[in-house]
């Protein structure tokens, strides 16, 4: 399961309105080990492409380099489709390198309709997750000081 | 001296587990064959028949190796190279 606050989810499909008919992807970054994505990171689709996205390779570096100083992973890692539903493609299932991250997709092929699903990703199984959305709680379930 | 070669964690099961080793060369050719030597199947997961596998990004200190030559792009000893899987895919 994936849980996540309410915010980041509506920055998510935010990010793939803007972008749309090109596909929007990003990143959402949480301390290691915790799965619990916190900090919201939309990359560049170097693509620029309604059918394909990849992450410019220089900003995915720096990117990295700073969730490793930081003690963060890549928690959750986000893409849209623009004209398809919010599954895994075969191109999504053949380059997914992240088997500890959640794979968030969001169609945005209906502008009236929001779909957003998340997925794991490894060895080149789908197992698609359950997503519970914190709402208004920016601490989302951390217990009170 | 050394050049150290931080390691993506999908690939550490080549390192057993280490996040960065260390190898040695002239070229990125050489350290990755260098490498190779004492992690077997490393070298096949970054190189295919055409260079650098597409959706693998390989980086000299602060720079895409694909803007310095590639394969043969001149490395030292001190030097950091950096593997990531590209992060990619799409609706098609």
């Amino acid at each position: 399961m994936l849980t996540m606050p309410a915010a980041l989810r509506a920055a998510i499909i935010a990010h793939a309105r803007a972008d749309h008919p090109d596909e929007a992807c990003g990143v959402i970054a949480g301390p290691a080990g915790s799965d619990r994505p916190e900090r919201f990171i939309p990359m560049t689709n170097a693509e620029r492409s309604p059918t394909f996205y990849r992450f410019d390779s220089m900003e995915q570096l720096r990117v990295w380099r700073e969730m490793d100083e930081r003690d963060e992973e890549p928690v959750v890692i986000y893409h849209s489709h623009t004209a398809t539903e919010a599954y895994p493609s075969r191109t999504d299932i053949a380059y997914a390198m992240e088997p500890e991250a959640h794979y968030v997709l969001v169609s945005t092929r209906y502008c009236d309709e929001v779909e957003f699903r998340s997925f794991r990703i490894a060895d080149g199984i789908v197992t698609e997750e359950e997503v519970r959305v914190a709402e208004d709680d920016p601490a989302g379930d951390r217990v009170p000081e | 001296m050394a050049i150290e070669v931080r390691i993506p964690t999908i690939l550490r099961t080549y390192t057993d587990g280490a996040k960065s080793v260390e190898g040695s060369g002239d070229t990125l050719a050489d350290v990755i064959a260098d490498l190779d030597s004492r992690h077997g199947g490393l070298q096949e997961r970054l190189v295919d028949d055409s260079g650098l596998r597409r959706f693998v990004n390989v980086y000299l200190n602060d720079e895409d190796v694909r803007f310095l030559g590639g394969l043969s792009a001149p490395v030292k000893d001190g030097d950091t190279i950096t593997v990531l899987p590209a992060v990619a895919g799409g609706g098609l």
